[in-house]
């Protein structure tokens, strides 16, 4: 194999912004140390009424788990308040799976063999137009990361079309220079969300072995990047289980917090990916991060941040999905398909990123939240 | 209190009540309208789709007036735009100006407030602006075109009651329009509380969205503010203005 580069130097044509951001949350996360926190920290953390950050550490700490239930309780609590019984709804729409990122986890990565495929604008078109029949309002849109093949024209263009369609557009693509969110937050799209995997950049080096992807500083500038080009909202996540989950939780959360505190008018959104078994890799365990773990972190990142939106992903089981958003979770996606190609009649073209839980169709995820007494929601935003 | 009407922009209302639509189920809107006694609800223009699976519009009752706001919008411009197309899709000609920043605490920005319900009256809506309570931003509000004036009690969402209770009292002091308290009422009794102040008219959204019981919360609402707005139109007696007190303890020698 090739030698692997300097994951700490920015490519030529990547842009660099000046900004604390990244040090910070790199230097918070190196200071915290989950054992270190006790029962008492985090029953001080639960009297709080606005939890700081210590108290986010100590929620996130193994001796948090004990607690899980009042902390649960504390949780769906801020999130009636805030968000009331409503549950947003989307769907992502996969448009080209290929990828010229080498990450070892991942069922895209270059190097797996497997069916690639990318769809024309024909067939987007077609593919959002079986979703638009669902009732769905909101659609994400996403793309393996390969600015060759699905070059930025291309995701405009898809954005384009989307908003025919769709009343919010959201991207999952490869990070972009400022100029270039710019332009396709004109075309449509204005959240972009971006998964820094890990915030362990030593572990992220020996992951993300080559692409764009392998630039760890670039990719976590990506958020603020996507704001100063006038995006609306910017997601966050770390890939649980890739590295020690609670300090990765932790750097989450510091990162959107620096975010927001930075750009007060920005929508923050957190997503809580955990590893999945991919397309001819069986070493990875899923369950690393047990459900307990990941119900701890996304009550953790409510009551640090309570007006966050937390996406749930079909990663999980329907058991897990139908509970957590009657307790943090704020958006659910339905009637997925990771492959490409998969929601029109036409058949799919290329395979899928992981293999998903929860496969139940839009309308089933929309009655299982109105037994729930649930709102479901198709779209909380209006283009003007 | 038969003839005390709630008038904004010239429309009268019975009801001083104003329904939040936002955050509950929608089968419900019907059963908490009636309980509630509402004649004003609110919509939010970003979550009224059309067509598709649920159509908030047609779950609200036909004669209750609509109160599109414009939350989403980040600048006056935007504020501007969403009432306009409040307008287009049939919401009538009463608007709420929601205009919002700060995705954490939800504050309004006064400013970009102003500059819109300027814009807005001018082209004939009923212009309701949800507001910091400042009253230099009221009198602006007002010289602006405000039909009435929507300071907040509390961030949105909080349920912590009137925590900007001397404030909204200046505005009810100052300005001659109708004061709505507008967010952050989590229970009846700050309901009550408002209207005893003098409020013309209260607003409550996620304290009956996250009710146990939707429908009877509504209903304990509009009892609150009756009985609010029956003890401000009695006059509250000084004992409950000023504490109590023998009638006069320094003066009294006089009399002697």
């Amino acid at each position: 194999m090739e030698k692997r580069t300097n994951h700490m130097e920015y490519m030529p044509d990547m842009e660099q912004i000046d900004s604390d951001i990244k040090d910070r949350v790199i230097e918070a996360m190196n200071a915290y140390e989950p054992d270190k926190y006790t029962e008492n920290d985090v029953l001080q953390a639960l009297e709080h009424d606005t939890k700081t950050i210590e108290d986010f550490k100590a929620l996130l700490s193994p001796a948090a788990l004990p607690f899980l239930e009042e902390i649960a309780q504390q949780a769906k609590a801020e999130t009636r308040k805030h968000f009331g019984n409503s549950i947003n709804m989307f769907t992502p729409l996969y448009i080209s799976n290929y990828c010229e990122n080498y990450c070892i986890y991942c069922g895209f990565n270059c190097h797996n063999k497997i069916h690639r495929a990318k769809l024309n604008y024909e067939e987007i078109e077609k593919e959002m137009q079986a979703i638009a029949k669902t009732g769905l309002q909101e659609v994400l849109l996403l793309t393996g990361e390969s600015k060759k093949m699905s070059d930025v024209e291309y995701i405009g263009e898809a954005c384009k079309i989307a908003r025919k369609y769709f009343k919010v557009v959201g991207l999952e693509v490869y990070p972009m220079n400022s100029d270039e969110y710019s332009y396709i937050q004109k075309c449509g799209a204005d959240y972009v969300t971006v998964f820094q995997e890990t915030y362990n950049s030593d572990k992220y080096e020996t992951l993300h072995l080559a692409g764009h992807k392998r630039v760890f500083p670039y990719r976590l500038e990506t958020q603020e990047r996507a704001l100063m080009g006038g995006m609306r909202g910017v997601g966050f996540a770390a890939l649980l289980g890739l590295s020690d989950f609670r300090k990765d939780a932790f750097a989450t959360g510091i990162h959107a917090y620096l975010i927001q505190r930075k750009y007060p008018h920005a929508e923050i959104a957190f997503s809580c990916p955990r590893l999945r078994p991919i397309i001819n890799n069986d070493k990875i365990n899923p369950k690393d991060v047990h459900e307990p773990q990941l119900l701890q972190v996304i009550c953790a990142y409510r009551l640090f941040m309570p007006f966050a939106s937390i996406t749930i992903s079909t990663r999980e089981c329907q058991r897990f999905r139908d509970n957590i958003v009657q307790i943090a979770a704020t958006k659910i996606s339905a009637g997925v398909d990771v492959g490409i190609g998969g929601h029109s009649d036409g058949e799919k073209k290329g395979d899928e990123q992981f293999e998903i839980s929860d496969g139940r169709n839009v309308k089933e995820v929309y009655d299982a939240l109105c037994k729930n007494g649930m709102q479901p929601v198709m779209s909380d935003y209006i283009y003007v | 209190m038969e003839n005390d009407k709630l008038i904004i922009g010239g429309h009268e209302f019975s009801s001083r009540f104003i329904l939040g639509s936002g955050k509950y189920s929608l089968d419900l809107i019907k059963a908490a309208v009636e309980n509630a006694g509402a004649e004003i609800i609110t919509l939010a223009l970003r979550r009224a789709a059309t067509g598709n699976v649920a159509n908030i519009l047609d779950y609200i009752p036909e004669n209750v007036t609509l109160l599109p706001n414009t939350s989403g919008a980040r600048n006056a411009d935007e504020a501007v735009r969403i009432a306009r197309l409040a307008r287009e899709v049939g919401c009538g000609d009463f608007i709420k100006i929601e205009v919002i920043k700060d995705s954490k605490y939800l504050l309004p920005d006064n400013y970009e407030t102003i500059k819109a319900t300027e814009i807005l009256a001018k082209e004939g809506f009923v212009v309701m602006p949800y507001m910091y309570p400042d009253l230099n931003v009221a009198r602006s509000l007002r010289d602006a075109g405000a039909a009435s004036i929507m300071p907040l009690g509390a961030p949105i969402g909080s349920n912590k009651g009137i925590c900007t209770k001397e404030f909204i009292k200046i505005l009810i002091d100052e300005i001659d329009l109708p004061i709505i308290v507008d967010a952050g009422i989590g229970r009846p009794s700050q309901a009550c509380e408002a209207m005893e102040m003098g409020a013309a008219a209260v607003m409550a959204n996620t304290a009956i969205a996250t009710a146990g019981d939707i429908p009877q919360m509504a209903e304990a609402f509009k009892k609150a503010i009756e009985a609010g707005r029956q003890a401000y139109l009695s006059g509250l007696g000084r004992v409950i203005e000023k504490g109590a007190s023998a009638s006069s303890p320094l003066t009294g020698f006089l009399e002697n």
